[in-house]
């Protein structure tokens, strides 16, 4: 028998065979189509008497990859006009019921279900397996199972919160859920979710075998006298997992991510009551998050945007791919080092230079390290080691760059060192070749004057450590032709990182918005803000690490530099501010230059861990007053977001994708927010502006809306219509 | 408004709260039912004139469940037409059994009744009726649910009481017991709980350590750096994000002890006590009830306290003595600092951190000692107040007649 998705074979022994496997895709989703032949199948497997058990497999490599993404976002956005809210929320919620109620069937349709995991299964396709009676996985080492919703600001759906904690305890079950946590079928049987592992040829067989053999067609929790692993919250040992769990999240979240938290209750609810209620619990929780702009938003970039964005998206459409096999990378320091890695990694052949071998050797060293460490951690293989090295050729000599696609300079920041290795490195590259610079500070069109063709020259800005971080900036300088930046964009897409495309400007896009933020703490203490307020309010509100820390990181010495070098350009423009005095009261008079010399806004005791300077107060007055903690949250989003529009406004950003995609991927601008843009158009352009006015009157000119969110207040407007990426590329 | 009137305070000893403590062969509902024994006893009284006996227990579970204070009323055979009703605002509980009493009377709807408080520690633990505060995720994560030493630790933290600050705190409380014991200033309320025999299981607060010296005390380890460490620090930074780091200075020699005891007050009008031939002892100036900020806890006595003030028309100054439970140092030194009480005035015979803290009696019990205190110090008036769970506060002020 075959349905548009899926097929069902019955074989000999009555046991019917589901092949999940949706035509013209390459892999299988739960959508409104596969749906409704699951459904069919299930009613089919109920009543035909002929048939004794099941098993569901795919035709894919994959099993099933999850929910589709896109259609769930017409839901939230409310398509099919419903007549009232009450109504849209309701519609929501049943037919999330819906497709609940249809695996509940499935585990209770009185015949034994087995799920036959060839592959991938995440979210709802892991959910169907959670809803079948047995579980046997192919031992492939790539196969991934888990519930990874929350890491898009949603929460499974499909039961997963009800089931999951059922079958392996609410200790095991709520990190899994939360974090959104893949295992491998392995470590998926060892935490009980797969009931056996076998080898890819045997998955059906044992499937069948089980039916045949064992084919107990009750859930656990459907039989009489069941108890939840671990006991429920308020059963003995049970209630530990809560208390301690709440505060885990509050410190991890900072209480800004609602679908932690709606996972959570959900879980603590739900397991306190029959399955289906549970199911209901978690359907109205689903629903909440569902409608929570904060989760829209987090689909948006997180998911669909920065998928769009591996995929190329900002890719100029009409040049040939080039595949990236060779590159050189001048410079072996800590980003060169980390360059030259993620390029091996990936199959490239790597030369990578410095001045002496000492140097250029210790690169190399770089990429050991982490190697052994992978191996440590059984991620790595000794050969697959030895593979990668062998790709990696650290050396003085200029010749050995002949024939390299792509060179990427990564030395000191100082053009003249930057135009010397440019000039050696283009007298052994191909006319076609392109030079990249991972400069983070200086201007692309600027540098580009040293190379004999500025045409194939243009910006590759990685973040450090360069092996952790998915984001890559590359900047556009004038005269960067569509070639080098599309060949840009295929290396980008070899080492699997995620890259954005930005024009030139000082800082670009990344390192100029990221900037406000450690600015605005510096601001902040110059007011006489308690310095342990300014940092719990970074951190609180979602950035990685708070400002003054990170001012330490950088260096104050360097801030100082910065400022300096500024005010010297600026002349009588230059406006200087209470940070101005001090950082040179810091740096000059106290000789507190940062991290690197163990004085800075922090002290660094030896083998301790770091404390604010007491000293701080000697320098500026702690105010009498001190400001509410959600007012300097604010300060340090929208001073970002600001800083963001002004980039669009200024054409060095070009695309909203790219704006907030690459916000949270490179420097971590809070994620629940779904990125800079998004957070304007959710508060509203306008009510962004009215702040923006009043923080400005308030802390200073820096908070004057631009003219384009004034006149996108004034019309309404948000930045995903008014630049709709989809429009924009048609 | 009728005038409420104490005419009699008892209160057990207080037995460690641990398997080798005294009292633990004792069961909960017999420590409650020996102090409403004498409370009959040594009053003479006809208990059919009692119309009410409520008592704070905070624990409510298996023997101290199910309405411990009416089985208590029959297990110490009052007259059948006496009721009893269990009260729980945790650590206050003991006095909000007194103040309910009282406020019956005041309202004119009964004559005579009893306030009152039972918790043996050492056979129902704290916690053992769970509750909803720490483990439903809805409520303590919009509450930033800690556990109360975090709080008190907080409260060092921000008032800056450094561990030399509370362990100095703590030796007081331990030098102003061991001589109230000594010159046997708790002799009128004290009664020894004894066996079926008559025989004494124990007469004297058994988990007091007179030998307590500032080194010996400096030894210990703080009991909630651990518990912070894995999370809770972190959740009191974002209610107090002003805090960089959380001094952990609270340990067990200078947090109130886990003890298992029982209190009973008799309150009654000034009518049925010249009928029963009772003498007034003091009256019921007023009492309250207030709720503070409930992450940090315990901050509740300062603001209860300026409430039933208020309502007395009285000031700080104006209360001889005050009474606040010894639940952590950092909350009563904090009580010291915001109100400017001096420490003299204050926990004259020390406190819970000497004695130890039976959660459900401490209230009736430390309304008992203070009120003992007023009339060996000759003095008029006093202020007896606890923190609470959940962040609240109870106050009673009392004068004497």
């Amino acid at each position: 028998m075959s349905w548009e998705n899926m097929t069902l074979d019955v074989d000999g022994d009555g046991i019917g065979l589901l092949t999940w496997d949706m035509p013209g895709r390459s892999m299988n989703v739960l959508g409104a189509g596969s749906l409704k032949d699951f459904g069919e199948v299930i009613q089919k497997v109920m009543t035909d008497d002929a048939i004794k058990g099941l098993v569901i497999t795919s035709g894919k490599p994959a099993f099933i990859a999850g929910a589709d993404l896109s259609e769930m976002e017409g839901s939230a956005s409310g398509a099919g006009a419903p007549k009232s809210e009450e109504e849209r929320v309701r519609g929501q919620f049943e037919s999330g019921l819906k497709f609940n109620m249809l695996l509940r069937e499935l585990e209770t349709c009185g015949k034994p279900v087995a799920a036959a995991i060839n592959g991938t299964a995440l979210g709802g396709g892991l959910e169907v397996c959670l809803a079948c009676h047995y579980r046997v996985a192919s031992d492939n080492p790539k196969t991934q199972l888990g519930l990874p919703e929350a890491k898009v600001g949603l929460l499974p759906g499909g039961g997963g919160t009800q089931r999951l904690p059922r079958l392996i305890g609410c200790a095991a079950a709520l990190p899994l859920i939360m974090q959104g946590t893949a295992l491998n079928p392995q470590k998926a049987a060892k935490q009980g979710i797969v009931h056996k592992v076998v080898p890819e040829a045997e998955l059906i067989s044992e499937a069948k075998r089980w039916i045949k053999e064992e084919g107990d067609a009750e859930q656990p929790w459907d039989k009489k006298g069941y108890r939840i692993p671990g006991g429920g919250p308020y059963d003995r040992g049970g209630g530990i997992t809560w208390v301690m769990g709440n505060a885990m999240l509050r410190k991890t979240t900072y209480g800004n991510f609602p679908a932690q938290k709606y996972i959570m209750r959900c879980v603590y609810e739900g397991v306190q009551v029959p399955i289906e209620a549970g199911i209901r619990i978690e359907q109205r929780y689903f629903v909440k998050l569902l409608n929570d702009p904060a989760s829209r938003n987090m689909i948006r970039s997180l998911f669909l945007s920065s998928q769009e964005l591996n995929k190329l998206a900002r890719r100029p459409k009409d040049i040939p791919t080039t595949d990236v096999k060779k590159i050189g990378v001048l410079g072996a320091g800590m980003m060169g080092a980390g360059i030259a890695y993620v390029s091996a990694l990936a199959g490239i052949e790597v030369i990578l230079i410095d001045r002496d071998q000492e140097a250029a050797d210790k690169g190399k060293d770089y990429s050991v390290k982490l190697l052994d460490k992978a191996i440590s951690k059984k991620r790595q293989s000794e050969e697959g080691k030895a593979k990668i090295l062998e790709l990696i050729t650290p050396t003085t000599d200029y010749d050995l760059l002949k024939g390299s696609d792509l060179i990427i300079e990564a030395v000191f920041e100082d053009r003249a060192i930057k135009a010397d290795v440019t000039a050696k490195a283009e007298a052994q590259i191909a006319n076609d070749a392109i030079f990249g610079s991972n400069t983070s500070t200086l201007p692309i069109t600027g540098l580009a004057e040293a190379s004999s063709r500025p045409d194939n020259f243009i910006g590759i800005h990685f973040f450090s450590p360069v092996d952790r971080m998915p984001l890559v900036e590359i900047i556009r300088g004038e005269k960067t032709s569509d070639a080098a930046l599309a060949r840009s964009m295929d290396y980008v897409k070899k080492i699997r990182k995620t890259p954005i495309v930005v024009n030139d400007s000082r800082g670009f896009y990344t390192s100029r918005v990221f900037g406000t933020y450690v600015g605005e703490g510096v601001a902040m203490l110059s007011e006489g803000v308690t310095p342990a307020l300014i940092e719990n309010a970074g951190k609180m509100t979602g950035m990685p690490v708070a400002p003054l820390a990170l001012n330490d990181e950088v260096s104050l010495e360097l801030g100082y530099h910065v400022r300096e070098q500024t005010k010297k350009d600026l002349g009588d423009k230059y406006k200087s501010g209470p940070a101005d005095t001090l950082l040179e009261e810091m740096v000059v008079k106290r000789g507190r230059k940062g991290k690197k010399n163990g004085k800075g806004f922090y002290d660094y005791p030896e083998g301790g861990q770091k404390r604010l300077w007491p000293g701080l107060s000697e320098i500026i007055q702690e105010a009498d007053e001190q400001p509410d903690v959600d007012e300097l949250k604010k300060r340090f989003l929208y001073i970002q977001a600001l800083e963001t529009a002004r980039c669009f406004e200024e054409n060095v950003l070009t695309d909203v994708r790219d704006a907030d995609v690459g916000a949270i991927m490179g420097w971590g601008f809070a994620p629940y927010t779904g990125g800079p843009l998004s957070l304007i158009d959710t508060v509203g352009a306008k009510t962004f502006v009215e702040e923006c006015d009043r923080l400005a009157q308030k802390y200073g000119e820096r908070f004057l809306p631009t003219p384009l969110l004034r006149e996108m207040a004034d019309k309404g407007e948000t930045f995903y219509k008014r630049f709709d990426p989809k429009k924009a590329a048609a | 408004m009728t005038d409420c009137y104490i005419y009699d305070a008892v209160r057990t000893p207080r037995g460690k709260g641990k398997k080798d403590g005294s009292l633990h062969e004792v069961t909960a509902l017999e420590l409650a039912t020996q102090t409403l024994k004498a409370i009959k006893e040594r009053n003479e009284l006809d208990t059919a004139e009692v119309d009410d006996v409520v008592l704070g227990c905070v624990s409510p579970v298996n023997e101290q469940g199910g309405d411990i204070a009416r089985i208590a009323v029959l297990n110490a055979e009052y007259d059948q037409s006496v009721s009893g009703v269990q009260v729980n605002r945790f650590c206050a509980s003991g006095l909000e059994a007194v103040n309910t009493a009282a406020a019956q009377v005041m309202a004119g709807q009964h004559d005579m009744t009893i306030g009152g408080g039972v918790e043996s520690m050492s056979r129902v633990p704290m916690g053992a009726d769970k509750g909803s505060w720490a483990t439903d995720p809805s409520i303590a994560f919009k509450s930033y649910f800690l556990p109360q030493g975090i709080g008190a630790d907080l409260i060092a933290t921000i008032d800056g009481f450094s561990r030399d600050d509370v362990d100095a705190y703590a030796m007081e409380s331990q030098k102003r017991a061991k001589q109230a014991w000594d010159e046997g200033r708790f002799e009128k309320s004290v009664v020894a709980v004894k066996d079926i025999n008559g025989l004494t299981i124990l007469d004297n607060d058994e988990h007091m350590r007179p030998e307590s010296t500032m080194q010996s005390l400096a030894s210990l380890k703080p009991s909630f750096a651990e518990q912070g460490e894995f999370a809770f620090d972190a959740v009191a930074q974002q209610r107090y994000p002003e805090v960089e780091r959380l001094d952990h200075v609270h340990h067990a020699g200078n947090s109130s002890g886990i003890v298992d005891g029982a209190a009973a007050v008799l309150l009654g009008t000034k009518e049925i006590g010249e009928k029963l031939g009772l003498k007034p002892r003091a009256r019921i100036k007023s009492f309250a009830s207030i709720g503070s900020e409930p992450a940090i806890m315990l901050t509740g006595p300062s603001y209860v306290t300026e409430k039933a003030l208020k309502r007395a028309g009285m000031a700080v100054g104006d209360i001889d003595l005050y009474e606040l439970n010894e639940a952590f140092a950092s909350v009563v030194l904090r009580f010291m600092k915001v109100l400017n009480i001096d420490h003299d005035k204050i926990n004259v015979n020390g406190g819970a951190i000497a004695m130890g803290h039976p959660l459900g009696a401490t209230g009736a019990m430390i309304l008992g000692t203070v009120l003992d205190e007023l009339e060996r110090s000759d003095k008029e008036t006093a202020l007896t107040t606890l923190c609470v769970g959940a962040g609240m506060g109870t106050a009673t002020i009392i004068e004497r007649v």
